[in-house]
């Protein structure tokens, strides 16, 4: 018995989930295997290599596959399939879109988003946006499993020096074409791994606005984050939505600015350690969530939140 | 063009989950039931391309129990031409779901079909991506825009690392992000006319497709609650405490 495990990455570097999905792979199973499918990613596949935990490499490279487009990946990951009793990847959008054609192809009801393992088939996943946690047991010869990155620690990224070997490539799915990916770069933490986030919700009533949350995300060394509301708005891009259908985070500190806290919200930040709400409406829901509730207007809070950090020697990063 | 539009019905949105005692799932009684919210999206879509004159007819499909039929009501309600009730009661997983939906597929022959991204009940993110599987098209998963162009449609999805534009030749099928459109309100007018439109009634059990689950659901619990925090009085204290108390900065 052994893993298969996905493994997500740009050609050029892994994508910082692989290494939390092979934690929850090798918890499935010691015997993990990673594939890495893509164009020119040699150097992707060298630092799979390297994670202690992953036993062997399986390279598959073409040119079809350097977008990482789910009709293209799926038919290769059913072939190698055979050899292992589990597919694991990460719940994020590139394990979501791709993972159920795979579970399809091989008639397999697919688990999403666990969170534990409690055996080789049997898991905990959140469901109803987090306000319930079901344990289910997998009765398919095959797994398909995704995990929700955030709650498995990521694996050692150094020290290993796996086998890799080249898989020759299958046809290209032609129906669907790649044209372009718009990527919103920035110097701060990645959302999805910073240890703060600071959040702005409707609150903040404008895009310009968010240069109160921007200073006070530099001053800290957080990442932005943002509620639908103001996503919807246009105050800020999609990449930063946290929730339901947005990132789950568990940051060490999440300060929500001007977001009431609908459950939607709360589905996605609710796991962090420490929690700060800053809203004018003392009875908003953000409060029964927040260790540190602080009832007041955000445009005075913030520069006040600001200053006050300002005065102070030293700030962990 | 045909466009086909799978929607589910849920516990409403805006309904505080609670678990059953016994741990065998949620309570569902004298529960407000609504229609997946993505999915209301992805009608909406459907009715918008039609109105552009892009597509001739709009067919909304659901799957489930006898009220289940309320959420093809809603779509006829708000501009779909007619629906269809496939009845099936029990759990139903997305594998089976998505072979059911195979099979409503391979009868209407949609050119397109259109569904949420993910259901808020098991926030499983899967059914889509599984029929587009079982009938080898196109998949434009978490769509935040949709261009109908000749044959094909232009799509923006909204992935992590911000948006993805892609092309798939038709027939496809689309996974609608909840920032895809506005859905409308069905009017007094059009609920009343979406009462004499059809829905065909068919069996799951007639359509020769092995729908028994195949993951077990051992128990279902509440998430660990929170201890409940503090206000703080100004903000001097609040960055005090997280200096001293909780040590984050």
């Amino acid at each position: 018995m052994s893993v298969l495990l996905i493994a997500e990455h740009n050609n050029k570097e892994l994508r910082p989930f692989t290494l939390n999905a092979v934690t929850a792979a090798s918890q499935i199973d010691q015997d993990v295997h990673a594939v890495i499918i893509g164009h020119n990613s040699e150097q992707a596949a060298k630092a799979l290599s390297a994670l202690p935990s992953v036993k062997k490499v399986i390279s598959v490279e073409a040119p079809h596959y350097e977008n990482f487009t789910a009709e293209n990946f799926a038919p290769i990951i059913v072939k190698l399939a055979e050899n292992y009793t589990h597919i694991v990847s990460s719940a994020n959008t590139f394990g979501k879109n791709l993972m159920p054609r795979i579970a399809a192809l091989l008639d397999t009801s697919q688990v999403s988003d666990i969170t534990k393992v409690i055996s080789n088939d049997t898991f905990i996943r959140p469901i109803y946006a987090g306000n319930a946690f079901a344990t289910v047991k997998s009765n398919d010869t095959k797994k398909c499993v995704t995990i929700r990155p955030t709650s498995f620690d990521p694996c050692e990224s150094t020290g290993g020096s796996a086998p890799i070997e080249k898989v020759d490539g299958l046809e290209e799915f032609v129906q669907t074409k790649f044209i372009k990916r718009e990527e919103v770069k920035s110097d701060r933490p990645e959302l999805g791994t910073a240890r703060i986030v600071v959040s702005g919700g409707r609150g903040m009533q404008s895009g310009d606005n968010f240069k109160l949350i921007t200073e006070v995300a530099d001053k800290l060394g957080a990442a932005i984050g943002a509620s639908r509301a103001a996503v919807d708005a246009g105050y800020i891009s999609n990449d930063h939505q946290v929730g339901q259908t947005g990132k789950v985070v568990v940051p060490d500190l999440y300060i929500a600015v001007g977001i009431s806290g609908a459950i939607q919200h709360l589905a996605g930040m609710k796991e962090s350690k420490v929690i700060v709400a800053i809203n004018k409406d003392g009875e908003a829901p953000i409060f029964s969530v927040a260790d540190y509730g602080l009832e007041a207007d955000l445009f005075e809070a913030l520069p006040q939140f600001l200053a006050e950090l300002n005065k102070l020697n030293t700030i962990q990063k | 063009m045909k466009i086909l539009v799978a929607v589910k019905r849920v516990i409403d949105y805006n309904v505080q989950i609670r678990v059953k005692e016994d741990g065998t799932g949620v309570v569902t009684d004298n529960v407000k039931m609504s229609t997946n919210p993505p999915d209301d999206n992805a009608v909406e879509e459907a009715v918008k391309i039609k109105e552009a004159g892009k597509a001739t007819e709009v067919v909304a499909v659901t799957i489930g129990e006898e009220k289940a039929q309320e959420t093809v009501r809603k779509a006829l309600a708000v501009g779909a031409d007619r629906g269809i009730h496939v009845k099936a009661d029990g759990t139903l997983e997305p594998l089976a779901v998505s072979k059911l939906l195979q099979k409503v597929v391979e009868k209407e022959k949609p050119d397109l079909v259109f569904m949420g991204k993910q259901a808020i009940d098991d926030d499983c993110n899967q059914t889509g991506q599984m029929l587009s599987a079982l009938l080898n098209w196109p998949q434009a998963t978490f769509a935040s825009k949709i261009d109908v162009k000749d044959g094909k449609l232009e799509i923006v999805r909204e992935i992590d690392e911000g948006l993805e534009t892609i092309e798939v030749n038709i027939p496809a099928i689309v996974t609608c992000d909840l920032r895809l459109n506005e859905p409308r309100y069905a009017s007094l007018p059009n609920i009343m006319k979406a009462k004499k439109k059809p829905v065909d009634q068919l069996n799951a059990s007639d359509l020769g497709v092995d729908i028994s689950p195949r993951v077990e659901q051992i128990k279902v619990e509440e998430p660990p609650k929170r201890k409940a925090g503090i206000k703080v009085a100004n903000v001097a204290e609040l960055v005090q405490k997280l200096k001293n108390e909780a040590k984050v900065i």
